[in-house]
């Protein structure tokens, strides 16, 4: 029999070892389980071939929270994260849109797409930037239960109706549009030119099996911007070392805390006894004792398959199925013998550090949407395409490379049935293709490519139908219906049971914000200090 | 699919900051080389001596590079009406040959801009001012026929200002004897395609050239020619400021947000707030921000206003907060100079509209010196602007001074 612990944290993805730092550090003793012999979930680095190492599943860090970097020291546990410039979309014509660091030659350059555009886009980030300033805030606390009569949760609904109530009548027409529109209908109001549009409207798809037609993209854009708005210099750009890094000095802290990781070692049950949870049961027989068991698996995952189903109230476990996952994205990761060349590019140009693409309009876009309704993956898909190599060092022997794909639409299942290996290749070719459209010899420069469809996704990440975030970001998924009313602070029916993945309140992404404030409701369940978990920074 | 290989006309990450028509003449006069960045060019801060820059501007000539300045061309037979339909005073009333300092809202009467209209004849314009607003330019443009294009980098300007800038044009082959405040005057056409106006940013006699981009170096070196013998001097912002403030001048996006550029929404400011209600012509149709502005005047929900401040003492007051009675915050500080012409230490700030008149007003200035601040809490008082009054500025004929 094992000695038990304070606290189990099933998964080691970044969210589930933000909350293990956070409980060690306020005197609990957590043990973390992992089913991989990896640990890093969606954000992770692996060799898979040698020396060069790949982002697997995420590849940019705009959102990881600060202020959780600050309080559990990831820069002295080699955390950095660097800054990077450039990104273009190539055209069909062989011209391209390039994106700029410096104000004025981004906004020539828009201009020369069409002349109001070059304008418009200060307009356009004014107006997104002011939407930023009024979410952004919701992040790193736990979302209200509107139901609830409790002094806290009448605090936050609270200071939500105020935050709505500062709005003057126009900006809250303007924010209530903003979250149910299309990112299309967003971008036409400000955009002419075709190839501007298909830039900006990539936020608004990314991770979501909508296309940038569908009501509610325009949000979905905002989650993406959110991580810039309070002046966080430096807390946007590639994770040096991969974004396994993120997860490497996690676990390197939470291990210079006292904490316990165990690899390889799936959990099969989560215990359940009168009503409470007293531990889990890994696939080898392994019994972990604990009070506490907080969950970083997505909700269908760990109420579906860690938990009995007779153990939950019907109601919820209806609620738990009907949350849509939907997966929708795709990555391929490739290890490069050399640079790319692409030729549309003028020589010198810093477009190659950033992110490419190369789908020119929001029709194609669209388009690709309608092949993953249809139940396969994109014949002309939507490619974020970068190099992180050409800033980052650690990554791979000088003048090799890794180039790292996301890849739109991709559906979880083809017509209804499971992804055999032979669809898997035929959609790293369609990937390998697209490419070499725009980059002559790119085939011959292939070392190793890892190509990743929702099965492989979820197999090995454990994410449910390949969703990257855990479940949708539409805003019918989120802030008190994260992921199911009443059921957004963290808690589950089971007493000790908690999750803290990206199923929950704010969402997806490589944020560490779930992470963080389902340690802080735990340890104000377990009346810990929690005084190490520092406010969010305010916003000016 | 073609690949064709990219035109130069992409590579603007080179050289994001252009250079004006006048950069190579500019730079070749600059000792202390200290460029800051106006609205995409490079602009001089100071050329060789901020103090004897602004004396030139108050006792010879100075001469000041304007080419950054955004400009649009507006023309068509519907220009008048949709610079009506933009603009908070009567077009109608601007003759041909003439400018007229204006501002311009949005719906909401928050102000996005002031500038000078400039009319060349009864339909072609040129709008001058320091933010960017093709888009909503545009967009109001919708139902006239009118054509509106930006004009920023075709035209090169530069403003002569100071009292010998007259004799020096007269000079140059330039007469400008008649030319009244606010007057336009075609250049002679061996200087190029331009116009000079009775305009400037100084409160003093002075003058502001445009001409086609091509023309620039050949007015610029014509001037530094009959310059000699009149004291001029090539001038950067820091002097300008100087003057500016002194003639009460305010600066978008320094002495007030603009609507379109602000993140806050209680940032932006009507007319009424920052000084310009004398603008406002509510017995014209329609304008963009007319409704907002007659309500908030009828509700009298006016919560600022922008002042001129005199403050006691020498020190200046740049960015202080302002406080009623030492203790209450009550505004800022927008500019704040010690005037070399009016020896007053004086300020432009926003203030609550409720101290409008007050007295009882005090700014609180940190003075650094050598690493230790001295805190002073000095008396302000708001008096009239402009802070100093040139007869010279607007006498016609103007003086030989
Ligand atoms: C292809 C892809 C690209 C992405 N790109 C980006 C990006 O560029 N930027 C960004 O910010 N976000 C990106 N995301 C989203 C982001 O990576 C995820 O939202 C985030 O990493 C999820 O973290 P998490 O800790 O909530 O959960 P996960 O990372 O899903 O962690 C869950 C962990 O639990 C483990 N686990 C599951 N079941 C069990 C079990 N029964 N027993 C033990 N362990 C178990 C899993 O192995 C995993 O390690 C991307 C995601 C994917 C998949």
């Amino acid at each position: 029999m094992n000695k038990p612990y304070d606290v189990i944290v099933v998964g080691a993805g970044h969210n589930g070892l933000v909350n293990a730092c956070y409980l060690q550090r306020s005197g609990l003793n957590v043990l973390v389980v992992e089913k991989n012999d990896w640990i890093g979930g969606a954000a992770v680095s692996r060799e898979l071939t040698p020396g060069i190492l790949y982002s697997n599943c995420s590849y940019v860090c705009s959102l990881f929270r600060p202020e959780i970097m600050r309080d559990l020291e990831l820069a002295k546990h080699g955390l950095q994260i660097i800054a990077y410039e450039g990104g273009a979309v190539f055209k069909q014509d062989g011209d391209f849109l390039a994106s700029y660091r410096n104000h004025h030659a981004h906004r020539r350059e828009f201009a020369r797409h069409a002349p109001r555009d070059g304008e418009a886009y200060e307009r356009y980030a004014r107006d997104v930037t002011r939407q930023c300033r009024f979410i952004q805030p919701l992040l790193m606390r736990t979302a209200p239960d509107p139901a609830s009569l409790k002094p806290r949760d009448l605090g936050e609904m609270l200071f939500l109706l105020k935050k709505f109530n500062e709005l003057t009548a126009r900006e809250m027409a303007d924010t209530i549009r903003f979250w149910t529109m299309s990112i299309s209908d967003f971008l036409d109001e400000y955009f002419e030119a075709e190839v501007i549009k298909a830039y900006l409207a990539i936020s608004g798809i990314i991770g979501t099996a909508l296309g940038p037609m569908s009501p509610g993209t325009a949000y979905v854009l905002l989650h993406h911007y959110m991580g810039e708005v309070d002046g966080n210099v430096g807390a946007w750009g590639y994770a040096r070392g991969g974004m396994g890094a993120i997860t490497r000095a996690l676990s390197s802290s939470f291990l210079a805390s006292g904490g316990t990781i165990l690899t390889d070692a799936q959990v099969s049950k989560v215990l359940v006894r009168n009503g409470r949870t007293t531990g889990v049961v890994l696939e080898n027989g392994d019994e972990h004792l604990a009070t506490t068991v907080v969950s970083n698996a997505d909700v269908k995952r760990t109420f579906l398959k860690l938990v009995e189903e007779p153990e939950l109230p019907g109601d919820f476990v209806r609620q738990v199925r009907n949350f849509k996952m939907r997966g929708s994205s795709g990555k391929v990761n490739i290890a490069l013998d050399s640079l790319p060349e692409f030729p549309a590019l003028p020589k010198g140009s810093p477009c190659i550090r950033g992110d490419m693409h190369f789908t020119d309009t929001v029709e194609r876009m669209e388009r690709g949407y309608d092949d993953w309704k249809a139940g396969t993956w994109s014949a002309d898909p939507f490619l974020d395409m970068m190099i992180p190599t050409t800033i980052d060092p650690t990554m791979a022997p000088p003048g090799q490379h890794f180039m790292s794909c996301f890849v739109q639409y991709c559906p979880p299942k083809i017509r209804n049935a499971d992804w055999t290996d032979a669809d898997r290749d035929a959609f790293g070719q369609t990937v390998i293709n697209q490419i070499a459209d725009y980059s002559p010899g790119f085939k011959d420069r292939i070392i190793h490519m890892e190509v990743r469809t929702p099965r492989e996704l979820e197999a090995e990440v454990g994410l449910t139908e390949g969703n990257i975030f855990q479940g949708e970001l539409t805003f019918d998924q989120l802030l008190f219906n994260r992921p199911i009313p009443g059921y957004a602070q963290y808690r589950s029916p089971i007493a000790g049971l908690y999750i803290c993945g990206s199923s929950t309140h704010p969402g997806g992404g490589v944020m560490g914000a779930p992470g963080r404030n389902a340690a802080i409701e735990i340890m104000r369940d377990l009346k810990r200090n929690a005084s190490h978990a520092s406010p969010a920074h305010e916003i000016l | 699919m073609s690949m064709k290989a990219a035109g130069a006309a992409s590579e603007f990450w080179r050289n994001p900051q252009w250079k004006s028509p006048f950069h190579d003449r500019i730079e070749a006069l600059m000792t202390e080389r200290h460029w800051y960045d106006w609205a995409g060019y490079a602009a001089p801060e100071i050329i060789d001596d901020a103090e004897l820059e602004y004396f030139a501007i108050r006792s010879t000539a100075a001469l000041f590079d304007i080419s950054p300045m955004v400009k649009y061309s507006i023309s068509g037979p519907d220009a008048e009406q949709f610079l009506n339909h933009l603009t908070l005073r009567d077009v109608s009333k601007l003759k041909a040959g003439r400018v007229q300092y204006t501002a311009w809202c949005d719906d909401d009467g928050q102000v996005l801009d002031d500038g000078t209209l400039f009319r060349f004849d009864d339909s072609t314009f040129r709008l001058c001012c320091q933010e960017r607003h093709l888009p909503w330019l545009m967009d109001t443009a919708f139902d006239y026929d009118v054509t509106v294009r930006e004009e920023t980098d075709e035209i090169a300007g530069l403003a002569l200002q100071g009292p010998t800038s007259a004799a020096l044009l007269r000079d140059a082959g330039i007469d400008v004897s008649g030319l009244k405040p606010f007057q336009i005057a075609v250049l002679p056409k061996s200087l190029g395609r331009g116009h000079i106006s009775r305009t400037g940013f100084t409160g003093d006699l002075g003058y502001e050239l445009f001409v086609d981009r091509k023309s620039a170096g050949a007015l610029w070196d014509h001037l530094w020619q009959h310059g000699t013998l009149r004291g001029l001097r090539a001038i950067g912002y820091h002097a300008l400021n100087i003057a500016r403030i002194e003639a009460g001048f305010i600066v978008a996006n320094a002495d007030f947000v603009t609507s379109e550029t602000a993140l806050r929404s209680n940032r932006p400011r009507l007319p009424d707030e920052i000084g310009l209600d004398w603008m406002v012509d509510l017995t014209k149709p329609h304008f963009n921000g007319k409704r907002a502005i007659e309500r908030s005047r009828q509700s009298k929900s006016r919560r600022e206003v922008l002042v001129g401040l005199e403050i006691e003492g020498n020190e200046p007051a740049q960015h202080a907060i302002v406080y009623h009675a030492k203790r209450r915050e009550v505004g800022v500080v927008t500019a704040g100079i010690w005037s070399p012409t009016a020896k007053r230490n004086i300020a432009l700030a926003c203030v609550d509209a409720r101290y409008e008149t007050g007295d009882n007003l005090w700014v609180e200035i940190y003075a650094l010196r050598e690493l230790r601040y001295h805190k002073l809490m000095k008396r302000a008082r708001i008096v009239e602007r402009p802070f100093i009054k040139l007869p010279r500025r607007t006498l016609t004929p103007p003086g030989d001074f």
